[in-house]
């Protein structure tokens, strides 16, 4: 995940030093890269590798909490876990994928007024932007239960749109409520992850120079073409920031799903949290993170390659 | 090669343009930012074809006029004019007129190629390839075609920029101070290149600069801008033998300045009395014919009297003699405690040693009289600092 580059060491292929004293210089500058990779490199082991094994090695295991596990290396467990889940595994990175779609719609306008239209109101409207970080996850996601309640502001404003009809026909939602369903989760999960999309948004258009939208102008492009040729190509690495800031957590979350959700729009997050935390089956719950992770690396791995050339476009 | 396929492709742009006649007219042209007048009641005509140079100190008004004619900002009042077309109000992409920016302001995405091709593609023109090759080989940058303008240096970036201009064939070229980010010596020989592609292409060049050596050996025409109004406009020649106000006076070269009154005429002169001493100027080279004046003298026009010299004479005391060579660069103070800058060509005569006294002298073709109410040293310290003295002109 983290590239650590090693520079070649300058010095390196001197011929041996003449004295003692210039030995121990060369001997300092040659470790010098690794001692400032050092504290990095254990924070690393630490938090990463270590439970990354440790995760593994429970997947693997067999036994009950009250016998005690041992490793057997069942690998069995992986299809098993599969098979049994692989509905919820799926939902999850379907609203993931839906939530930064919605999310990207709404951070774009809105980063692109912060960065180019907004003046001084620039520092306050980023404030706000990030100021639903002052109260917890859960307080806010609970709020969002009394928006969504049913004869709520939402639901009187579907209604009075007419679009209920359509959502339920399309499955989103269900019967007159919007709790429950499968929009109410989605809804939940981007407005939990929209700042992660707006600030890395924001801080790649901001460093586009206005000069080159006028440049854009003067050589015959019309606003909206200019903004395609220029600004959006230039904003390509925010968007592949956001995206991946946005679904990664979205696609492992347990919390929107639990609260604005139901039984049958239960993610994948929510099914390893119930098996860490009440069904107390830890290696099922490990396989099925082990299957989380490996498969959103896969699917970023294919994003960022594919980004990475349409960037050129 | 490339220049002729440039110049066997037709005249574009415009489709409503049915007269040749692509003058750049701006028109009684106001520019407000709140209550500061940027640009104040500007009027201009830019012959087609010509290379016309806005000369002035910073902040006068010139990025405000070329922001203006390529649409970038609408004028507060007034009118611009391309041709017979009013193009006042209309947006910049609808304009036949192409910036080359101070910053360059080059896509950083898009290679030199697609940089210069970005304006051909808008306007969906067949042919781009050619057009860009032969525009590319024009400023010479063939070989970079693939390159990232981040990875040229500022030189050929700002060959970039205009290439990428050129190749649409404006009717109006603006370039604004594209050589102020470039060395003396690059600087030097990219006027040389602009001056050579204008004269190929035959486009009309509007280039704002506050390098006065630069406007002089470029342009035409040069106007002369201060604080949001043209000073005074002419060929280059015109404007350093005959400036009209003390600013263009000053920012053009350098000009000795004497306090002086009309006292009566002679036939096509002035009688002009230089604290107490009697001189002449023709009539036609004076805006004032009576009463108090500005009498001007380029320092190189004055001369060291010789016994029988005629012409205009002064006697003053030297004060500062710096041999340079060529010539001797005198301060020579004037019994009413001005001095006035003389340079003597070297005619081999040894310098004289401050202390002594000294007669200027002069032809009276070559003085010129300005309103005396003019600040005199109205543009003389605007001169950038960076440009080196033009010939003649004394430091
Ligand atoms: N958008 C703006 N808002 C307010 N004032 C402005 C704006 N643009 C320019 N000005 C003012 O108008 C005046 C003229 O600016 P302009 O950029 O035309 O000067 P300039 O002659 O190009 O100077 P320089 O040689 O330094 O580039 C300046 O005093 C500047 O502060
Ligand atoms: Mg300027």
């Amino acid at each position: 995940m983290t590239a650590l580059a090693v520079h070649p060491v300058p010095g390196a292929e001197d011929g041996p030093p003449d004295d003692a004293d210039e030995a121990r210089a060369v001997g300092r500058k040659r470790s010098t890269p690794y001692l400032l990779l050092l504290p990095a490199g254990v924070w690393l082991i630490i938090f990463f590798a270590v439970p990354l094994v440790f995760l593994l090695s429970q997947s693997l295991q067999t036994g009950s909490l009250t016998t005690g596990y041992a490793l057997t290396w069942n690998f069995a467990i992986y299809p098993e876990a599969i098979a049994q889940y692989s509905e919820q595994l799926i939902r999850s990175l379907v609203y993931a994928a839906s939530a930064t779609v919605l999310a990207l719609l709404i951070a774009y306008p809105l980063a692109y007024t912060i960065a180019f239209r907004a003046g001084r109101w620039r520092n306050l409207l980023l404030v706000l932007v990030i100021a639903p970080f002052l109260t917890s996850f859960l307080i806010r996601t609970l709020a969002w239960q009394n928006i969504l309640a049913t004869d709520g502001p939402v639901t009187g404003a579907l209604q009075a749109l007419g679009v209920t009809d359509l959502l339920r026909g399309i499955g989103l939602i269900d019967g007159n409520k919007l709790l429950g369903t499968p929009l109410a989760v989605v809804t939940g999960l981007t407005y939990n992850f929209l700042p992660f999309m707006t600030l890395p948004l924001y801080a790649s258009l901001e460093r586009i120079d206005p000069r080159l939208h006028e440049a854009a102008g003067d050589l015959y492009s019309t606003p909206w073409t200019g903004f395609r040729k220029v600004t959006l190509p230039l904003s390509m690495p925010g968007v592949v920031a956001g995206t991946l800031l946005t679904f990664i957590p979205a696609a492992g979350d347990y919390i929107n799903s639990q609260l604005l959700g139901s039984p049958s729009t239960t993610m994948i997050g929510q099914v390893v949290s119930g098996q860490f935390l009440r069904v107390l089956d830890y290696p099922t719950a490990a396989a099925l993170s082990v299957v989380l992770m490996l498969t959103i690396l896969a699917l970023v791995t294919v994003y960022v390659r594919r980004s990475g050339t349409e960037e050129l476009l | 090669m490339a220049t002729s396929a440039l110049q066997g492709a037709p005249m574009p742009t415009t489709d409503d343009r049915t007269t040749s006649d692509g003058d750049l007219r701006l028109v009684g042209i106001t520019k407000r930012f709140g209550r500061f007048t940027a640009v104040d009641d500007l009027d201009l005509t830019v012959p087609q074809g010509s290379f016309f140079a806005l000369l002035g100190p910073s902040g006068c008004g010139k990025t405000t006029t070329l922001r203006m004619v390529a649409g970038l900002e609408q004028p507060t009042q007034g009118q611009v004019l391309l041709g017979d077309r009013d193009v006042t109000g209309t947006k910049p992409y609808q304009r036949p007129v192409n910036t080359v920016f101070q910053s360059y302001a080059l896509f950083p995405h898009l290679d030199v190629f697609e940089n210069v091709a970005f304006g051909l593609r808008r306007r969906r023109k067949k042919e781009v390839k050619a057009d860009v090759d032969a525009v590319l080989e024009l400023v010479q940058l063939e070989h970079l075609a693939k390159s990232k303008p981040g990875l040229l240096s500022g030189g050929q970036q700002q060959r970039v920029a205009l290439a990428r201009a050129i190749v649409n064939r404006p009717s109006v070229l603006l370039l604004d101070e594209p050589l102020g980010a470039l060395d003396l010596k690059l600087r030097r020989q990219m006027q040389v290149e602009l001056k050579r592609i204008q004269t190929e292409v035959g486009l009309t060049f509007v280039h704002v600069t506050h390098d006065q050596e630069e406007a002089m050996t470029m342009a035409d025409t040069i106007a002369v801008m201060n604080g949001g109004r043209i000073e005074q406009m002419g060929s280059p020649t015109e404007l350093y033998e005959r400036p009209c106000t003390t600013f263009a006076a000053n920012f053009l070269g350098q000009s000795n300045l004497i306090q002086a009154t009309v006292t009566g005429t002679a036939g096509d002169d002035l009688l002009i009395d230089v604290h107490g001493q009697r001189v002449t100027l023709p009539r036609q080279r004076s805006t004032v014919t009576d009463g108090r004046l500005w009498l001007g003298v380029r320092p190189e026009k004055l001369r060291v009297a010789g016994p029988d010299d005629a012409g205009n004479r002064l006697t003053g005391i030297v004060t500062d003699a710096s041999f340079i060579g060529v010539a001797t660069y005198y301060l020579v103070r004037m019994p009413w405690g001005q001095e006035l800058t003389v340079v003597q060509q070297n005619d081999g005569t040894p310098p004289l040693p401050p202390g002594e006294p000294l007669t200027v002298t002069w032809l009276p073709d070559h003085g010129f009289g300005l309103d005396a109410t003019q600040d005199e040293h109205a543009g003389a310290e605007a001169i950038d600092p960076d440009a080196p003295a033009p010939a003649g002109a004394a430091r």
